[in-house]
């Protein structure tokens, strides 16, 4: 089908790169999270399923790439904005895993001392403005902390996480066109992983071929990437990061990706349902750690032994978070009323 | 519902029948919203549907509230009769402006000229540590606008008369269903049937005090009444089942056989439901109240996640004793 509209800014597909370009320790730190956020939501099944934690649970597995490639791009003083799949940005930013775990289970140790949970949970330090219950929530949050920074003349700048499905939400075009105008440091980078809940993307969202050609509409950069590839997601990122601390403006990022488990804990075996195997295997075949392993040991930045040794550290350290996260006691009950107001 | 034979069906079920006979019966009446048809909705509520009635009439929407809801009212001016679900009554915020302002006002701003036969099924209550933005029960803000219609059923009986209801009526309606409820079972009569708005129904009769609860209270109420009995207090529970137009007659007529009132609601306390009713049942009946009516409420808090917390802010049945004999102590 022909579009009437003018595409001033055609798509960008930004470069496979097959070496790696970004220094060492940044790929290890990235590798790092990337394997942090695949046993950390493997360890919020496990304690999910084994009736210790309430709630929902969207789980990221499948998607570390995006998070981490993304943050990795950041500073700790830049904000982001997450959404109900949070569990991964907030780690990609540098979050602990034992107060997130403590989060989940609802304990006085968590981040937000228990009030949040799962889809709630923030580290202002950290530049984390907070998970988000409601899909589009995070958009113009992410679009005013940019105005923020701007206004308090800081090059900081501020990303703002949404999924396909939050791609229709009113509120994208009113921040993204606010952001546009303003040319504000904001990146609003879209993790199109194919499904809100049950519904295929395909069929409730009107582009040609991709999210990111939205940016047209607004007259701002649209790259579309390889959600999957760590290196390419930082890549694209670092580049409009730095457009944006430069003052030229917002962004639109589209990280092509999967979430290989079902939207939250309790939907089990979404290939009996609105997805095939087919699919989810062929999303398997490129999983971005896996991937970037392979990448590793090509650069000669890993061995085999290596992988497998950091890997035990970090569920090592998975499994002390959910320890200290048993172990907290609930919040005392007197807590119910505070924070309502500061 | 005395005379004829009666089946038992969950409150989603309730749901889905009333959705099934109601698109049977008049082919202007189409449902949409996320995930309601081909995955039968995120609470399972309409599954079926889709199977029996097709995408056209069973729509899959786009994450946008306020898209749907305001092409519900558009559909509703032009001669269809939408039903359109918001998953959790937190997100009719994002809505709010097509509820609030095109919706409510439209007959009235045109002269009588436009109707708006428009359903706006959504959900309220806590405890599931789904937390501040998943658990809220917004009810009075709707009922607070006038030009809406809000139902607040407690029984699987009681959703599905309401909503046939609701879905023949030219106004817009908001009906509010308890998901916390959704598995729990009633009966139904085989045949037809539509309850009409504004018609309270005594769940319980009893003597001492009224208690007027809506949706899971209801329940709660029952429940703490059966206790209050062994201690000799006899409680009359008057279920409203439509906060718009609300039935203050049978509200009234109890206060005024028991003297004493508590009104309870799962909303936020503070300038809730429970206000306004108490507030009409003080000034009606003023004459015949042996006690000041109480207010039985949400805490005044965002709903907290912790399973540690989120029971403190939700109305229970220890509250609701503590309540009522707080009403007799100086006897
Ligand atoms: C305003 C609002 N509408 C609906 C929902 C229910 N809901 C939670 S997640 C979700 C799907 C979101 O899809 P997407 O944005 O693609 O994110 P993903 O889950 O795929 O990461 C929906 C509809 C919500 N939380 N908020
Ligand atoms: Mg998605």
């Amino acid at each position: 089908m022909a579009t009437t509209v003018t595409v001033k800014k055609p798509v960008q597909v930004a470069s496979k790169a097959t070496r790696l370009t970004i220094p060492d320790d940044l790929c290890l730190e990235m590798h790092r999270r990337m394997v942090t956020i695949r046993r950390f939501e493997e360890a919020v099944w496990e304690v999910y399923t084994q009736g210790l934690m309430r709630g929902l649970a969207h789980l990221y597995i499948g998607e570390e790439a995006t998070a981490v490639g993304v943050c990795a791009a950041l500073r700790t003083d830049d904000y982001i904005t997450s959404t109900h799949r949070g569990h991964g940005h907030l780690i990609a930013k540098g979050g602990r895993v034992d107060r997130m775990m403590a989060e989940m289970l609802g304990k006085v140790d968590g981040y937000n001392r228990g009030k949040g949970g799962t889809m709630h949970i923030a580290d202002l330090s950290l530049g984390i403005l907070g998970a988000n219950g409601i899909v589009g929530g995070g958009m113009g949050l992410a679009t005013g902390a940019a105005l923020s920074a701007k206004m308090r003349g800081t090059d900081q700048v501020a990303v703002c996480f949404f999924g396909d499905g939050a791609a229709n939400q009113g509120v994208f075009l009113e921040a993204a066109n606010l952001a546009a105008v303003w040319k504000l440091p904001v990146l609003f980078v879209c993790e199109n992983n194919q499904y809100g809940e049950y519904t295929a993307a395909k069929h409730v969202t009107a582009i040609h071929e991709h999210i990111a050609e939205r940016a047209a509409a607004f007259d701002i950069p649209g790259l579309v990437v390889d959600g999957n590839d760590v290196v390419a997601v930082y890549e694209a990122t670092k580049e409009m990061v730095d457009r944006a601390r430069a003052g030229e403006g917002p962004s639109l990022i589209e990280c092509k990706t999967y979430r290989y488990r079902g939207h939250h804990v309790g939907d089990g075996n979404p290939e009996k349902t609105y997805r095939t195997q087919e699919e989810t295997d062929a999303w398997k075949a490129k999983d971005p750690i896996a991937r970037f392993q392979r990448r590793l040991i090509e650069a000669g930045l890993a061995t085999e032994a290596d992988l497998a040794a950091w890997d035990g550290e970090i569920q090592q350290q998975i499994q002390e978070a959910v320890e200290f996260a048993k172990q907290s006691p609930y919040p005392p009950a007197s807590e119910v009323t505070d924070h309502v107001y500061v | 519902m005395s005379t004829s034979n009666h089946r038992e069906i969950t409150y989603a079920e309730a749901v889905r029948e009333a959705i099934r006979e109601e698109m049977r019966r008049d082919d202007h009446v189409f449902l949409m919203g996320e995930d309601v048809g081909a995955a039968g909705g995120v609470f399972k509520v309409t599954t079926g549907l889709y199977q029996e009635f097709g995408p056209e009439r069973i729509r899959d929407t786009p994450i946008s509230e306020a898209a749907i809801v305001g092409a519900g009212v558009g559909a509703a001016m032009t001669g269809m009769r939408p039903i359109v679900e918001v998953m959790f009554g937190d997100f009719i915020t994002i809505a709010m402006d097509q509820i609030v302002n095109q919706a409510a006002k439209m007959c009235y701003m045109t002269g009588g000229q436009a109707k708006v036969p428009l359903v706006v099924r959504t959900t309220l209550g806590a405890g599931r540590s789904s937390a501040a933005q998943h658990s809220q029960s917004l009810q009075a803000w709707l009922a607070h606008i006038p030009g809406l219609k809000v139902a607040i059923p407690s029984t699987p009986y009681d959703l599905k008369g309401l909503l046939k209801t609701a879905i023949r009526d030219d106004n817009p309606v908001i009906v509010y269903e308890d998901k916390m409820m959704y598995n729990t079972k009633g009966l139904v009569p085989d045949e037809e049937y539509t309850i009409p708005f504004g018609t309270a129904d005594v769940k319980r009769e009893g003597k001492d005090v009224t208690i007027v609860a809506t949706s899971s209270m209801v329940h709660t109420v029952l429940n703490a009444a059966t206790k209050l009995e062994q201690d000799g207090i006899s409680v009359e529970v008057v279920d409203p089942r439509t906060l718009v137009p609300l039935d203050m007659a049978t509200i009234i007529a109890s206060v005024e056989k028991t003297s004493r009132a508590v009104v309870i609601d799962e909303g936020y306390q503070r300038f809730g439901i429970t206000a306004e009713i108490a507030s009409l049942i003080a000034d009606e009946a003023f004459d015949y109240l042996d006690a000041p009516v109480k207010r039985i409420g949400a805490m005044d808090v965002p709903v907290p996640f912790s399973p540690g917390l989120e029971p403190l802010t939700i109305p229970n049945e220890e509250r609701v004793i503590h309540t009522v004999k707080g009403l007799f102590r100086d006897e």
